[in-house]
């Protein structure tokens, strides 16, 4: 008898229990003599699978409801006549079962009969080769003959052969090849129906479907007329993972075989963090698959993890350091130590010039936590200065500072399977099925099962509706105008009486509560009198508030759309007090969380990148802080904050801030106002650039140092939902060194004297200084997969959930949010607003994806823009248009949409020779420096071709990209 | 409806189907909607179907492509069907059909040249007891023989 337990994994182990984990009072049955106990509403299929029996399937898959049509995984029940499908047979009190006797065995064979007449025998050639379940089950169930002949003068009616006896076989249809990573064969298609349902269960985007009836039956891409290129899909791979049979393949592993040995690891691409299996031969990586007990993506991926990692092998990446003396000389190759000699004597001449202030870091956002460590110890212990920060500065920094305030952490506050209990869930200012898909698709997931939804958002993203996905509301607001919106919600909420007064009485600051409603009850708060401001019409912002307050659980989904304004604090500030209002915050459900938008910009905030604040946010200024760190490093720490990226250019265009090492980051093409950017870097005296590609920062750089990418190191990664996840090494690194190796290089070529081995040691630093992480180990992620800080003695297991008895800070805290318009503003130059923002297959700056073949899906940037504002110019769609701002003007195509309303106009950044970025002001946040990227006033005018800016910049960036190779 | 109109426009297409949306499981009445205006399911109705109920285009055409009825083309001004199900079968169906067939020059799913008649098979049209059976434009006759069809030819043009 086995005891009634959750089943725990030992990692790596992934078997396909067949029907998914159901959660009820446990049930006691037999299966084939064995007892096992499982949870009321389990298939029969699922609890033999715990007792360790795996009854032969082919239509059925852990990740997806039971379908019952392939008639494999026959069982018998005593008592019960005939033989039910164990998959849809649910489980009963002392049921006994039996998968085996002789009348299951006939008819298993008997239907794998069937099954193999209409499948080509050519296994010794086919790429699902010892990776093919039809192959298994046929060799589980005993198959040794099939039976049907061929009439006489005739071939047998089939799919997989391209000629019949007489002529063309009618029933072949050729391989689809549209899609650049993987192949839909319909000759070895069996009709299970697993990827269309994975396509609609799992991923949620309805492009599949099967075509025809009977004997005809085929799976369909989209509609006719359609490939997979042309459908729907959008490539996130869980069809080809779900596919029992070659039908659906990874092309790679067409190519280089089937994979001998897999590495769990983590994805490097959005802050959902993804776990992946990194499936090899040798170290030649053949394809990532989603590890279904990863927390985070529960087995599901996106086109990026999925399939976008070949850029790590693209021919651009750099392998050797390169040094020059200025910018307008070409590269040259050199060892490692003339280039970290070079560049220390450089910093070292500097700070001897110019003071020990001059030179300063950047963190990477996509580094592991333990390089992110090492680099800014490098400015505090060994430059002695606290100039280091990060690029979070120019996404999540006003999440930092606001949920910092208000709950006293800077983080979001539940993990992603709490979407699973929400009853009603806002987003606003993200784009999750572009920006974080696999979250994404366990929203969708929610959504359809009856959970209600709101869109703040002035662009109708895809969440606004999609397949069988409709928003309640939808909020159109004009960009800028989040904290009206926000504070009109409040408002509604207050006045109308939702709050939740026993939450407010008992977990926030009462006083400050009276305060802050004296502020919102205000009737120029009300959705009516900032109707004309927002632009959203005061009746649907009363239903949403209403819907937000009253419908259950309330979550609250947020990005850069709410952080990248000149209010960014003051949104993240009022989507705070929304939750406190509601009660919505500390159980399963509920909460607000911050989509963050690299893999580790968490991680990078949580390591102490900011000027002002040690690792685990605890400001310089504090000598007990300090204190630590003095000790375990051995030096003195500045107790004056360090310099912001956007100071730290300013201070180089003043001349006293003349060296920088910027690891993993491209500040060129990711921050604002471009022209400042590159003013500042030029004037600098020495530009460490530390990444993978010669990126556009690298153009104004002295030193690059390759970088090695996330396949070749270890460490960790710190997702949006502060979950520590493990980061392996999967193959030597090309470069030579892991990225915390050459920080530590450098810092010994500086005069550190630095030993680290191996990460885990760094992280037992991290752990000895940082409450927070005081319970991370690397045995202890070993064990349990990963954890979510904090994680420490009282929590040794982490953290799912924040605040369930009462905030960090002790008491929330209300704060009154005034909406002041941004500077920004539109007139009679400039009457457009412009929004930036991304799309699902290019990631950030592009430097990964559009060195994949993710360019088929996304090749240029182009602006959104109204068909009522391109008419009024003259403008087509596809026309070349010219952007042009206050601070710049930039060219690219036009796409005429209805999905920026009239007055809006959009485009992504992920492409620099449009360098978006040219446009966009220098605006920020008034309380973090976070740019205004999401408002800027242009203009937009038809155009011939590319603007002298980016003609200019072109050629100059590819002579700063001249490389003399070493004398060999 | 006959084979060289054009095809509805999308304004055409909603006007017609835009009034059943509220129905419960409305994509079917829809698609008879569509058939019964143009005598076909125009093949740009599929993403405007798809809009109306968002739903995914594969999903409609999977509905589509599953109902044998639903023709993807116009017809001639006559539909002529006839059983192919067991009951006909036994009774002379497949020579009645080939002969007919034969008679005007096309093949299953054909439409004469002079568009008078398109001839489909139908598998039951529950006239199991007058076998074997067809169908002009809804209206069914049993018992069919050579010289019936014959008939049914000359009243339809064929």
């Amino acid at each position: 008898m086995r005891d009634f337990i959750i089943p725990q994994y030992p990692p790596g182990d992934d078997r396909d229990m067949g029907t998914p984990a159901k959660a009820g009072l446990p049930v006691t049955l037999t299966v084939d003599g064995i007892d096992i106990t499982v949870p009321e509403g389990t298939s029969v299929m699922r609890a033999a699978a715990e007792a360790g029996i795996m009854v032969p399937k082919l239509c059925a898959s852990d990740n997806m409801e039971a379908f019952g049509s392939c008639r494999l995984c026959v069982v018998e029940i005593e008592g019960r006549r005939g033989t039910p499908a164990s998959c849809t047979t649910p489980v009963m009190e002392g049921m006994v079962v039996h998968t085996q006797s002789d009348k299951l065995r006939r008819m298993r064979k008997g239907v794998m009969e069937l099954y193999i007449s209409d499948h080509p025998l050519d296994c010794l050639t086919c790429a699902a080769n010892g990776d093919c379940e039809l192959q298994d089950m046929a060799g589980a169930v005993g198959l040794r003959d099939v039976r049907y002949k061929a009439p006489e003068g005739a071939t047998l009616l089939n799919h997989f052969a391209q000629r019949d006896g007489v002529g063309v076989n009618a029933h072949y249809t050729p391989k689809d090849e549209s899609n650049p990573y993987f192949t839909y064969d319909p000759a070895k298609c069996i009709v299970c129906s697993r990827c269309v349902r994975a396509c609609e269960e799992v991923q949620g985007t309805f492009a599949l479907t099967i075509e025809g009836r009977g004997f005809d039956s085929r799976v369909k891409a989209g509609a006719i007329g359609d490939d997979f290129l042309s459908s729907d899909c959008v490539s996130c791979g869980a069809c080809v993972q779900a596919c029992p049979t070659a039908t659906l393949q990874e092309k790679s592993v067409i190519e280089l075989g089937t994979p001998q040995r897999s590495v769990i690891t983590t994805c490097a691409y959005c802050g959902v963090g993804c776990s992946f299996k990194a499936e090899l031969n040798g170290d030649q990586l053949v394809r990532m698959v989603p590890y279904k007990h990863g927390k985070a993506n529960r087995g599901h991926s996106c086109v990026k993890g999925r399939f976008a990692y070949g850029y790590a092998q693209h021919k651009d990446r750099i392998l050797r350091p390169m040094i020059r003396d200025t910018i307008d000389q070409p590269w040259r190759e050199v060892e490692w130590a003339e280039a970290l000699s070079f560049a220390a004597n450089r910093l070292k001449g500097i700070q001897e010039k110019y003071g020990r202030k001059s030179v300063g870091v950047i963190t990477s956002s996509r580094c592991t936590n333990e390089e992110t460590y090492l680099v800014q110890k490098l400015t505090r212990a060994v430059f002695g200065n606290n100039n280091t920060d990060t690029c979070a500065r120019v996404c999540h920094s006003p999440t930092g500072y606001g949920l910092g305030k208000t709950y006293g952490t800077s983080a979001g506050t539940q993990d992603f399977d709490s979407v699973e209990q929400a009853d009603v869930v806002m987003v606003i200012g993200a784009n999750p099925t572009d920006g974080h898909p696999v979250f994404a698709s366990r929203l969708k997931k929610r959504l359809r099962q009856g959970a209600k939804l709101i869109v703040v958002d002035p662009r109708r993203t895809d969440i606004v509706r999609s397949p069988h996905i409709q928003a309640a509301y939808h909020l159109p607001l004009k960009p800028g105008t989040n904290v009206a919106v926000v504070t009109a919600m409040a408002h509604v909420i207050v006045t109308e009486g939702l709050f939740d007064e026993d939450f407010i009485r008992t977990r926030c600051d009462w006083d400050e509560f009276q305060f802050y409603v004296d502020f919102v009850s205000d009737p120029r708060h009300a959705p009516e009198n900032v109707e004309l401001l927002t632009g959203v019409p005061a009746a649907d912002l009363r239903a949403a508030a209403r819907l937000y307050a009253t419908g259950g659980n309330g979550a609250i989904y947020y990005g850069l759309g709410v952080t990248e304004h000149s209010q960014g604090s003051t949104t993240v500030i009022g989507i705070a007090n929304l939750a406190m209002l509601t009660g919505n915050i500390g159980r399963p459900g509920v909460g607000v969380n911050p989509l963050r938008g690299q893999n580790n910009v968490q991680g990078s905030c949580d390591m102490g990148s900011f000027p002002h604040e040690l690792p685990g946010y605890r400001h310089v200024k504090l000598p007990d802080v300090r204190a630590i760190f003095e000790k375990a490093w051995g030096c003195e720490i500045d107790p004056e904050p360090g310099l912001r990226i956007p100071n730290m250019l300013d201070a180089a265009v003043e001349g006293t801030f003349k060296g920088l090492y910027c690891q993993g980051e491209d500040i060129l093409q990711s921050d604002p106002d471009t022209h400042h950017v590159a003013a500042g870097l030029a004037a600098m005296e020495c530009v460490i650039v530390h990444d993978l590609f010669l990126n556009e920062t690298a153009n104004y750089a002295h030193v690059f140092l390759p970088g090695s990418s996330f396949l070749e190191k270890d460490g960790t990664f710190t997702n949006a939902e502060r979950r520590i996840n493990r980061v392996r090494k999967v193959m030597a690194p090309r470069n030579g060194y892991e990225d915390w190796e050459v920080t530590q290089l450098l810092a010994n070529a500086m005069g550190a004297n630095w030993h680290y081995t191996h990460p885990s040691q760094i992280m037992e630093e991290i752990a000895a200084t940082t409450p927070s992480f005081a319970g991370v180990t690397y045995e202890v992620l070993e064990e349990k997969g990963s954890v979510q800080w904090p994680c420490n003695e009282t929590v040794p297991d982490g953290t799912p959930l924040m605040h369930v008895d009462g905030f960090v800070s002790g008491k929330g805290h209300f704060m009154v949010t005034e909406y002041v318009a941004t500077d920004e503003r539109t007139g009679p130059r400039f009457p457009l607003l412009l929004t930036t923002g991304r799309i699902l297959s290019q990631y950030n700056v592009g430097a990964q994806t559009r060195r994949t073949d993710n360019v088929v899906w996304h090749p240029e940037d182009v602006l959104e823009i109204n068909p009522h504002d391109a008419e009024f110019r003259g403008i087509k769609d596809g026309d070349w248009v010219r952007l042009a701002s206050r601070a710049g003007e930039t060219t690219l195509r036009a796409v005429l949409t209805d999905r920026v309303a009239a007055g809006v106009v959009y485009t992504t950044f992920h492409h620099p020779s449009t360098q978006a970025n040219v446009v966009t002001t220098d605006f920020s946040d008034w309380a973090t420096n976070c740019p205004e990227f999401k408002v800027t006033a242009v203009q937009v005018s038809p155009s011939n071709g590319p603007s002298e800016w980016q003609e200019s910049y072109a050629e100059q960036a590819e002579r700063s990209r001249r490389i003399l190779t070493a004398a060999e | 409806m006959h084979s060289h109109a054009p095809a509805p426009t999308e304004e055409e297409i909603r006007g017609v189907v835009a009034p059943l949306a509220s129905l419960e499981g409305p994509l079917l009445p829809m698609l008879h909607a569509l058939q019964d205006t143009w005598g076909f399911v125009p093949q740009v109705a599929v993403p405007v179907l798809a809009d109306i109920l968002n739903l995914g285009r594969a999903e409609v055409h999977g509905v589509i492509s599953f109902y044998h009825d639903f023709r993807a083309h116009p017809a001639g001004r006559h539909v002529l069907k006839i059983c192919r199900a067991e009951a006909c079968q036994s009774m002379g169906a497949n020579a009645l059909a080939e002969s007919t067939l034969q008679k005007l020059g096309i093949g299953w799913h054909g439409t004469t040249p002079n568009g008078a008649v398109t001839v489909e098979p139908v598998y039951c049209l529950g006239m199991c007891a007058c076998a074997p059976a067809a169908m002009v434009d809804g209206r069914v006759v049993g018992r069919v023989d050579d010289a019936r069809m014959d008939r049914i030819l000359a009243e339809v043009g064929a």
